[in-house]
């Protein structure tokens, strides 16, 4: 079975549904999403750990056609919260003790674009504990800016898992925006010693790298 | 049916839980029509039981019919079979086990269905989730796991519907061309 067929089993409503939540919805392209979804179909009953906000599609997705076990941890409301009561500085050391599980725990881990609202101390103390917590072998997906944030409203972005090569992102507000972009070798440096398995620049110049333990 | 403890406190002159309306016995010359639905409504009231907002419950809760709860529970429910629903107001510090699982509310505890969770929008739950399908709305609140039970080689714990299982996804993606546990290559 292709991917493409496990995205064939989408309930019709999930477009009704977008539409009628009134929110603004971006359709982009993904190259690195379905060698990570290629990567953790691979594994028997993968456990998937999700960063980014809770979306219904992604967990009836993710469990219902690739069989995983979701953990959901929304870590953009732990930024909008650090960012409201204006603690980000302490944001690296809540990072250290955020994650709880123990070593080697997860086939996957979606990071989706999370680094881009983390300054370096709190880019690398996220990246350590998710190389910590990523089983050997397991695959963590992320998303990073390579360009200057655009002006305007401070957004975080849904990302909705469409068709096999697509991405639906759905913007909600933000108390704090984009910060400037990671460097390529700094990325690469501060996931050791997970290794860079696959790394696509696209035209939006949002850079997806999977990563592999 | 209902394990109460003592902390229990029914609203003042407002009961828990409503009761049937009384129906005076009628004539063998009524309608029949009339006398077919009541039974039935009342058959329907009887079935869905509400815990009002003002009520707090600690302690274990088991029933035999679906039960919709707008105050505070702490402890444990549990509902073979049957529907709960945590209304807006409720707030649910317990283990919970049903057969569908609706949350309008809070919940801060693990949540056992064997048809359905479902977030509603505003509902809020922190706990992990093991349900053959799980539906979340966007606006509400989730932190944890779900685990819809899809265990390779037993098709028995399938989620309803389901076609395949990921074993037999794995020995599909083995049998395509590309590699197990490599990097895909690129097209």
């Amino acid at each position: 079975m292709a991917i493409s067929d496990l995205f064939n089993r989408r309930r019709k409503d999930e477009a009704d549904t977008a539409e009628s939540s009134g929110a603004a919805e971006v359709v982009l392209p993904t190259k690195a999403l379905p060698k990570f979804l290629t990567a953790l179909s691979a594994r028997s009953q993968p456990v998937l750990l999700d960063l980014g906000p809770v979306v219904g599609d992604n967990v009836t997705f993710f469990g219902e056609q690739l069989g995983c076990k979701i953990f959901v941890e929304d870590l953009y409301k732990d930024i909008e919260r650090h960012a409201r009561d204006g603690k980000l500085e302490e944001f690296p050391a809540f990072l250290a003790k955020r994650f709880p599980q123990a070593t080697d725990s997860f086939d996957g881990i979606l990071c989706w674009d999370v680094f881009d609202y983390l300054d370096k101390p709190s880019a690398q103390a996220l990246a350590s504990q998710m190389a910590r917590i990523l089983k050997p072998d397991g695959v963590l997906l992320a998303f990073f800016n390579a360009s200057e944030p655009k002006p305007g409203p401070a957004t975080y972005t849904r990302h909705v898992v469409a068709e096999p090569a697509t991405l639906r992102h759905r913007s909600y507000p933000a108390a704090r925006g984009k910060l400037r972009p990671i460097l390529n070798r700094d990325i690469v440096r501060m996931f050791e010693p997970l290794r860079v398995a696959e790394q696509f620049l696209l035209k939006t110049n949002q850079r997806e790298v999977l990563f592999r333990k | 049916m209902w394990k109460r403890d003592e902390a229990v406190k029914p609203t003042g002159g407002q009961p828990a839980v409503p009761t049937a309306p009384v129906t005076p016995p009628q004539s063998a010359g009524a309608a029949a029509a009339p006398q077919a639905v009541e039974p039935r409504r009342q058959q329907m009231e009887r079935d869905v039981v509400n815990i009002g907002k003002s009520v707090v419950i600690k302690g274990e809760l088991n029933g035999s019919e679906d039960l919709t709860i707008e105050g505070h529970v702490e402890g444990k429910i549990e509902l073979k079979d049957h529907v709960l629903t945590i209304g807006p107001n409720g707030k649910i510090k317990a283990q919970v086990f049903a057969k569908a699982v609706i949350v309008l509310g809070e919940v801060n505890g693990n949540v056992t269905a064997s048809e359905k969770v479902d977030i509603r929008d505003n509902g809020s739950v922190d706990g992990d989730i093991v349900s053959p399908r799980v539906a979340i709305a966007e606006g509400a609140h989730f932190r944890g796991s779900v685990d819809m039970q899809r265990k390779a080689g037993q098709p028995g714990q399938q989620a309803p519907g389901q076609k395949s299982t990921p074993q037999q996804v794995q020995n599909q993606n083995q049998n395509q061309p590309q590699a197990q546990n490599q990097p895909a290559v690129a097209r």
